[in-house]
């Protein structure tokens, strides 16, 4: 069996040109392997042969995804490769951008390749889903095992073997699903996984759920008396119309609207746009989500300090955990700004 | 936090959870008259404000508050 052509792609680091005074560094290409690259072909054996290796300083690669990807796929033609292995990036995060540029490009084209970096580099999350990366520790003292990784995937995807799922594999998911055919109907794998977990036996679950982040409880208010309040609100209330056209579900976004003066939500001036939830009952009685009424009773009997002069509003249905993580730091940058000592959240 | 969910809620990272009505409608009860139902809404905002001036090391559940 020929060799393999592989291709390597370092920043100006690992490809010994400089530090981040050489962050400039313009693309590359140099013949046979350099640096780390010497050690990918030691794994490789005769299975590949490290023909060229491509060089660019990280800066330069960074700032400039779209011309250093043109210059990426050129140089992978004019080198005939069959495989590209990028980095590995370890935690850089421009190397991993570069480096995940780099496999996007050449998976594009259809001449298989492979990246690695930690988990925590940025290029992770951008390029997961558009070339094969796999998990490297945070520095360089993980290069050994990793270029070994990398040479043995390489060598797999060059000779177009079948890859496994991330599970067995063990690169981040890219989020392809696959439909597979198993023996034991879903009921059964669920009431093995029950039995397990009610004798304490471990079990491994078919869908991975993010897991649950804890935040420390917020100091209490000291002086509810003179506290300005504000009120929140996941349930989608808008005025009638929806000017801003807020979204019914995935929210991405959210608005505030002015409640000052008003002793209640009025019914036909307000509206649900949740996709979630019944919303005739919120139609009808706006105040059943967004509790001004009784919360202006309570603020003229003094039960508090005042109600901050707009509410909030965002929408839950099937907004990503993420998402909902930024919205919620947003409005909190918005309510310390105001003035706000604390809020009600009313969720549906 | 006001749900009707109140312990998901909980389980799920809100601190200071009043336990709402029902979903669509967590701050009141249609099937109640106008006064009863308002009174409700007061009770659950009252148990909002003792949750909000409540110290607290982990979740926790309140209810609604009688004047």
């Amino acid at each position: 069996m020929t060799a393999l052509r592989v291709v390597h792609y370092l920043n100006q680091f690992f490809g010994r040109i400089g530090g981040e005074e050489a962050g400039d560094f313009a693309f590359a290409i140099r013949e046979g392997p350099i640096g780390p690259g010497i050690g990918l072909q030691k794994e490789l054996g005769d299975a590949g042969q490290v023909v060229a290796t491509l060089i660019c300083g990280d800066n330069r690669a960074s700032t400039d995804l779209e011309a250093f990807g043109a210059l990426v796929e050129a140089a992978l033609r004019s080198q005939k490769a069959d495989v590209l292995v990028a980095g590995p990036a370890f935690n850089a995060g421009r190397y991993g951008l570069a480096a995940g540029e780099a496999c996007a490009r050449a998976a594009a084209m259809g001449i298989p390749a492979v990246t690695a970096m930690n988990i925590e580099n940025p290029g992770v999350e951008l390029y997961r889903r558009r070339t094969y990366i796999l998990p490297a520790p945070a520095t360089a003292i993980g290069m050994p095992d990793t270029l070994a990784r990398l040479a043995r995937f390489a060598i797999r995807l060059g000779r177009k073997e079948p890859i496994g799922s991330p599970a067995v594999e063990g690169f981040y998911g890219r989020g392809v699903r696959k439909t597979q055919l198993l023996e034991r109907p879903a009921a059964e794998r669920a009431l093995d996984m029950l039995s397990a977990r009610l004798q304490g036996k471990p079990f491994v679950s078919e869908l991975v759920l993010p897991p649950v982040e804890r935040s420390t409880p917020a100091p209490p208010v000291k002086d509810v008396a003179h506290a300005r309040i504000a009120i929140i609100t996941t349930g989608g209330i808008v005025p009638k119309g929806n000017p801003d056209k807020l979204k019914q579900s995935n929210s991405t976004e959210w608005r505030t609207y002015p409640i000052e003066g008003l002793d209640s939500l009025e019914a036909g001036k307000y509206e649900s746009i949740h996709a979630g939830y019944d919303t005739s009952a919120a139609n009808a009685n706006p105040n059943y989500v967004v509790p001004l009424d009784a919360m202006r009773e309570l603020e003229r009997a003094h039960a508090f300090g005042s109600i901050y002069s707009r509410y909030y509003v965002t929408v839950g249905v099937g907004t990503a955990v993420t998402e909902s993580r930024r919205i919620g730091r947003e409005i909190a940058a918005d309510l310390r700004a105001n003035g706000v000592d604390a809020v009600i959240l009313t969720a549906t | 936090m006001i749900s009707a969910l109140g312990p998901v809620a909980a389980d799920l990272g809100a601190n200071r959870v009043v336990r709402g009505i029902k979903i669509p409608h967590p701050c009141g009860d249609p099937s109640l008259d106008p006064t009863g139902d308002h009174e409700l809404r007061v009770r659950l905002v009252r148990g909002s404000l003792k949750a909000i001036a409540t110290p607290l090391d982990q979740a926790a559940l309140f209810d609604g508050v009688a004047a």
